[in-house]
């Protein structure tokens, strides 16, 4: 396969701030439709990364390909075909869950009719009918979330980027939030999603551990649990970070 | 194009009246501002403390005391003390000049035709020195014109004052405290306006989308200007009703300008608001930004004219040295828009190139 016939191809990626290596020579390719789970401690380099591959930060050096654009050359074009959802809820808190819709819609160019018809339609799906005119600040931040990766799929792209979206959720509303993970990929979409929870990392189809800026790890869940003689993705992650083999 | 520039302003417009608090601080601090500066700053002098001796004690250094007193300019404060006293009130501060009249006053007046009286003042305050010298051989030359008929003046001089015939000093200060203030409420809120979105997180949401900086920079400057026009016009509004400033000139060419300052104002804050990351900062530089430069270089107190060259150069630079050119020249002259139209053009000047600045200035990338 070549590198723009994968949803995400990354060669050799790095990104230093000043003297601090965040990134370091980071590989990976994922194809469409996959569910890419990214791992590692905090400070690994998992929102750096992420970063650069959604066109928020420039890499130092190396190569990346999005949906068939170079990240350097074609960043404007990757806009239109990512769907982005920060670490931090992005939304706007002041606006109503309408009115954020609506916003976003109007800044990815929807037309007005095509913003009120995927508004229904999300309204439909979150089944938040009730709270569409409500201030996004008084709603729950399970709610939130998923209403932060509705208004990331307004413009219905082909790949989806998750910063960490469960960090902080109950787990009734993380396995809400999977679930979707899950359709989504079913429509074919390529999922890219970093965590911190081990739980999470075992519903990818495939998973990269990374410490220090390097990934150190990247296979299948089952493989990786075969390898480490582990039991749970818990247990294959400690492994990892401490760099034991068995 | 069109369409996103239009989500981004609506989106703006329900920010600004969502948060109605500060609404509030918005639209009440200006008028606040122009009421309590529209007092405090006067150049005019009243009620000055001054000590008479008078050792003469005849009806004639009466008379002349009761000159002083006919005045609002002078406040008699303390009499028939000694002169060694004088320094000592200079001292506590309880007068700041001193008239002594001596005891041979009548006696020389009449006798020999000439009498003097010292005054003495306390000049640590320089210009309030030279007023007071001034106010005080007034009442002098009143009062012998008043004894001595039979002398008479051999010319005057009839002053003519054109524009502000009472030289009534809010009609000075006034227009350039609107100077002052719309440059600083113009300013602080685009400031804000960036840099909220970097503290909350919102702007990874937009820099991920296919907006273009100039949008975002435009999208904000158009809500801003309908807000601080309407700031602007209240405080105008204010002027004119509360402190009776003239508006001889034409009242579109003057809210022209003015949106055109608001419009320089907005985009300095815009600056401002792309190389800092926190409100408060943002806040702090803005004021530094517009209060100084504009009190102090642009002509709001002191004549640029007075200045240093290379401040008089500096001033160039300064927006608010234009547009008080420009709103007292409307207000108070009648100007019009060809004899304005050097102003003007380096207001406009100033705003392209801050809004262009700002536009290069604006990352589409985190750091």
């Amino acid at each position: 396969m070549s590198q723009s016939e994968y949803a995400v191809y990354v060669e050799n990626l790095s990104r230093c701030f000043g003297s601090f290596k965040a990134v370091s020579d980071v590989s990976f390719k994922v194809k469409s439709g996959e569910i890419f789970g990214f791992l590692g401690a905090n400070g690994a380099g998992k929102t750096t990364t992420i970063r650069m591959l959604c066109g928020l930060l420039m890499p130092s050096s190396g190569n990346a390909v999005i949906a068939g654009y170079n990240v350097f050359t074609d960043a404007e074009k990757i806009k239109h075909n990512i769907g982005y959802m920060a670490q931090r809820f992005s939304l706007y808190e002041d606006l109503t869950v309408k009115e954020n819709i609506e916003f976003y819609g109007g800044v990815y160019g929807l037309s007005r009719k095509q913003i009120k018809i995927k508004t229904e339609e999300l309204l439909d799906y979150l089944k938040l009918w009730d709270h569409a005119d409500k201030l996004t600040l008084s709603l729950p931040l399970g709610w939130k979330q998923r209403i932060a990766l509705s208004t990331a799929l307004l413009h219905d792209p082909g790949i989806i980027f998750l910063d960490e979206p469960t960090s902080g959720v109950d787990p009734e509303s993380r396995r809400n939030f999977w679930t979707l993970i899950y359709q989504l990929s079913g429509k074919g979409k390529t999922i890219f999603v970093t965590t911190h929870y081990m739980d999470e990392a075992g519903f990818c189809n495939r998973l990269s551990i990374m410490k220090d800026g390097k990934i150190i790890e990247l296979d299948q869940p089952k493989v990786l649990k075969r390898k480490y003689n582990a039991n749970s993705m818990q247990k294959v992650f400690m492994s990892v970070i401490k760099g034991k083999k068995t | 194009m069109n369409k996103i520039l239009y989500s981004i302003v609506i989106k703006e417009f329900k920010h600004i009246f969502r948060d109605s608090q500060t609404l509030v601080i918005v639209l009440l601090m200006p008028l606040v501002m122009l009421f309590l500066f529209g007092y405090a700053i006067t150049l005019e002098m009243r009620n000055i403390d001054i000590a008479v001796i008078d050792y003469s004690k005849t009806p004639q250094s009466r008379r002349f005391i009761e000159n002083i007193l006919a005045t609002d300019f002078f406040k008699v404060k303390h009499t028939d003390i000694s002169l060694n006293r004088v320094e000592q009130l200079f001292f506590e501060r309880k007068a700041i000049c001193a008239a002594v009249i001596p005891g041979d006053f009548a006696k020389n007046l009449y006798k020999n035709k000439r009498a003097n009286i010292q005054l003495i003042i306390d000049a640590s305050d320089p210009n309030a020195a030279n007023y007071i010298k001034n106010y005080f051989n007034q009442i002098s030359m009143m009062y012998n014109s008043e004894i001595n008929l039979q002398f008479g003046r051999l010319f005057s001089v009839e002053p003519r004052i054109f524009y502000n015939p009472d030289l009534k000093s809010d009609y000075f200060f006034v227009p350039g405290l609107i100077a002052v203030i719309v440059l600083l409420i113009s300013a602080l809120l685009t400031s804000i306006a960036i840099v909220r979105e970097k503290e909350t997180g919102s702007i990874e949401q937009i820099l991920v989308s296919p907006v273009k900086p100039v949008q975002i920079i435009i999208g904000k400057v158009i809500p801003y200007t309908v807000l601080a026009f309407a700031i602007s016009v209240s405080i105008l509004l204010f002027g004119y009703f509360w402190f009776n400033v003239p508006l001889e000139g034409s009242i579109l060419l003057l809210l022209g300008s003015l949106i055109l300052y608001i419009v320089t104002g907005l985009s300095l804050g815009l600056i401002v608001s792309t190389v800092t990351d926190s409100q408060q900062v943002a806040m702090m530089a803005t004021l530094l930004l517009t209060i100084l430069p504009t009190i102090m270089l642009s002509g709001f107190i002191f004549p640029v004219k007075s200045m240093p060259t290379v401040f008089q150069y500096v001033s160039l630079i300064i927006p608010a040295t234009h547009f008080l050119e420009i709103i007292r020249g409307i207000m108070l002259k009648g100007n019009t828009f060809f004899d304005l139209k050097i102003q003007l053009g380096y207001l406009a000047a100033i705003s392209i190139l801050l809004i262009a600045l700002s536009v290069k200035k604006f990352s589409t990338k985190l750091e």
